[in-house]
């Protein structure tokens, strides 16, 4: 068998090891999946009939489906029977009592990325009643937004209080069928986050599953669905820049994103998934389906990302924009160094007339690294006054590493104006000398001559998650060169 | 200041320096001159530290110590400052960045505090005054798009900026025309003083109209083989390099 089915197997084999002993049937479910096991999560989570039936035919279409292999990346066959498709939250027991007991190299890492002490402590993983500050903090939040109106919970929350929303606009924008991980995801997905932005509200704050309450653990196939409904307007971070740990090599996440006439969601992610080690063994695999919907006239929808994680990425946030004048943007930084495989991009599918789109991708390929931009621009038949512009630009590190761009335009609107331009460059041994003879670090040189490349992209995150970012990316580039 | 001694220097399998002596002092202002491929960039490179070349024998002094132990970002530190011929483009690093990172990277070593935003504009300003440059070039990428003049003033300016102990200037004449000329050789001189030294590599006489050696070395095939004041260069001038290829194998 493959190494890396061999390495589910070990982790699921590891989490029986590890004193799930008292209860394993009520904490975890047996690895496979079958209908059973989509009744069975269900069931655990007291959901509605209808969510059940949801799930279920996710399920089946699931079934059916091959595994996609278009991507330009390579690794061994999941073995999907292998997997135990629902793991309870970890409680307090299990998780690290201070930080003492936390892997010194992890907050070796925090302390590069200038991580406040407070927060090392929740980022670890400790048990959330040892971490000061955090709660207090998640309830003034927690305040504020309720009397906006503003509604920011985990899913299931959302499906026991507010199951309208849910079953109005679950699966509207992805659909069970999807792709293969969508629909995996759509069977058996057990947690994530749910906004809905009330008409006219512009949300007070930025939205973070960062201080999501009982967001400690996200899950295997997290599910995220934002509505922004007529004239209102949020702003949402997912992730966080310390390096995320998992148990779960498989990660299959998706995001839904609807708004409505008028409303504008900038959606902003900074991934920092376990990459492996500097030889590529045991990262996370991110297949994530995000997409969302400009569903109203003048709405618009923004993706900012920097992916810096996973051993493989494989994702392409989008946007339909149905709404006439909508207006869908797409900022990314993808960088891939060891062993990583990164193939990432968007879609941007222009259905409403007058609608425009922008697309800058920044790829950082390094050491033995692949890369590659995947971008699809459609406009339809009635989309008059359709408008794109496509920037693609893709640097090297080294010699082992590459850099693909795969641009596919379908255009059937002849009134409309595509442009696409790509560029890749390289640093240069005669750079870095430059910049050592100016009394410049090597690692240095190759900091400022990354950021410089990305800033474009930076400068459209809100403001702290810019700086960790920019720290982010130096981290991830150590040791690429020399 | 600088003491090179027998200094032989290899690239690949080439030997291009082949027991190089030169000594130059605090204040002094020496040019380097010589027919193509005589070695006078191999020098330049040798001293700020490139590792395409390898130094297989000789000694190499910088105040007091071993010049060659040290890696090119301590040298620059040390002070001392390469003019490239060919300054490289580094799109999308801003120029006001590289040079603020560049004067932070010596003043730390120098135990000094970073050097303030506006401290740093006023000087800059000031600089690019004297040197006939507009004030946008700071926010542009490193070279990136400049014309071969507008790069030769953006390395006098950030050798103004950085006020090195030593300054080596590689062919800094070469594709400049006349009033360029004159503004980078107005930004040497103003550089010159009793604490520092200047080392001008140049395949023409041109440049000493403007700027006035103290000393002039004629290199050829990886020696020096004659040197002499300013009127040397003069003579070098009338008479071609041949004379000196002449000279030195006769």
């Amino acid at each position: 068998m493959s190494t890396e089915s061999d390495n589910i197997e070990s982790i699921v084999n590891r989490r029986y090891e590890h004193g799930f002993v008292t209860d394993i049937a009520t904490d975890t479910m047996p690895p496979g999946l079958d209908e059973n096991v989509v009744r069975a999560i269900s069931a655990r989570k007291n959901e509605p009939e209808f969510l059940l039936e949801w799930r279920l035919r996710a399920y089946r279409q699931w079934r059916e489906m091959q595994e996609p292999d278009w991507a330009h990346v390579h690794y061994p066959p999941i073995d999907f029977e292998s997997i135990s498709y629902y793991a309870a939250p970890k409680s307090d027991d299990d998780r690290p009592k201070s930080l003492e007991d936390v892997d010194p190299k992890l907050l070796e890492t925090y302390d590069k990325l200038g991580i406040p002490l407070h927060e090392r402590a929740r980022l670890a993983g400790v048990a959330v009643d040892a971490v000061f500050d955090s709660v207090s903090v998640a309830t003034t939040f927690k305040e504020r937004l309720s009397e906006a109106g503003v509604i920011f919970c985990p899913f299931s929350e959302a499906v026991a209080n507010h199951p309208e929303l849910v079953q109005k606009y679950l699966g509207s924008v992805v659909p069970q069928r999807d792709n293969f991980y969508a629909a995996l995801n759509s069977a058996v997905f057990s947690e994530g986050s749910f906004v809905y932005i009330p008409k006219g509200v512009r949300c007070p704050m930025e939205l973070s599953t960062y201080f999501r309450i009982n967001a400690a653990n996200t899950g295997q196939f997290e599910r995220t669905l934002i509505i922004a409904d007529e004239g209102s307007h949020v702003s949402y971070l997912e992730g966080c820049t310390a390096p995320m740990r998992d148990e779960n090599q498989l990660h299959a996440a998706v995001v839904e994103l609807v708004a409505l006439k008028d409303a504008e969601i900038k959606y902003s992610t900074v991934q920092n998934w376990y990459p492996g080690d500097e030889n590529g063994v045991g990262g996370i695999y991110n297949f994530v389906t995000k997409r969302g919907d400009c569903r109203g006239a003048n709405s618009k929808i923004s993706w900012t990302q920097v992916e810096t994680g996973s051993a493989i990425t494989w994702k392409y946030p989008s946007c339909l924009l149905r709404g006439d004048n909508s207006v869908g943007e797409f900022y990314s930084v993808a960088v891939a160094n060891n062993y990583q495989q990164a193939d990432t991009g968007t879609k941007m599918i222009h259905i409403g007339r007058n609608t425009s789109s922008t697309i800058v991708s920044k790829g950082i390929s390094a050491g033995n690294a692949e890369n590659a931009y995947r971008g699809l621009v459609r406009v339809m038949p009635q989309a008059d006054g359709a408008r794109n512009h496509t920037q693609c630009d893709s640097l090297l590190i080294g010699k082992n590493c590459g850099a693909h761009t795969f641009p596919y335009m379908e255009i059937k609107n002849p009134g409309a104006r595509v442009e696409h331009e790509a560029t890749t460059s390289k640093i240069s041994a005669d750079q870095l000398f430059y910049c050592r003879q100016r009394g410049i670090s090597e690692e240095d040189a190759v900091n400022m001559i990354v950021n410089g490349f990305c800033k474009e992209v930076f400068k459209e995150l809100p403001m702290e998650f810019a700086v960790e970012a920019q720290a982010l990316l130096n981290v991830s580039l150590e040791g690429a060169v020399g | 200041m600088l003491e090179i001694k027998n200094l032989k220097a290899t690239i690949g399998s080439t030997e291009i320096l082949r027991g190089l002596s030169l000594s130059v002092n605090a204040g002094e202002v020496h040019a380097i001159m010589g027919p193509n491929g005589s070695g006078k960039s191999t020098l330049a490179q040798v001293i700020a530290g490139h590792a395409d070349y390898e130094v297989t024998d000789g000694t190499v002094t910088y105040r007091g110590s071993d010049l060659l132990e040290l890696e090119p970002e301590e040298r620059a530190r040390e002070g001392i400052f390469l003019g490239f011929q060919y300054p490289v483009e580094i799109a999308g690093v801003n120029n006001a960045y590289l040079l603020k990172a560049s004067m932070n990277a010596k003043r730390k070593h120098q135990g000094l505090e970073e050097i303030d935003a506006f401290e740093f504009l006023k000087l800059a300003k000031e600089k690019m005054a004297l040197l006939g440059m507009d004030p946008k070039f700071l926010n542009r990428g490193v070279n990136e798009g400049f014309s071969g003049g507008e790069k030769k003033r953006n390395e006098i300016l950030q050798m103004a900026m950085l006020e090195p102990s030593l300054a080596i200037l590689d062919e800094t004449d070469s594709g400049l025309d006349i009033d360029a000329l004159r503004a980078v050789a107005e930004g040497v001189n103003s550089l010159r003083a009793p604490d520092r030294a200047i080392i001008l590599v140049t395949h023409y006489q041109r440049l000493l109209d403007y700027i006035e050696p103290d000393f002039v070395h004629v290199l050829s095939e990886g020696r020096i083989v004659r040197s002499g004041d300013k009127s040397l260069a003069l003579q070098l001038e009338e008479k071609g390099y041949d004379w000196v290829r002449e000279a030195a194998t006769g």
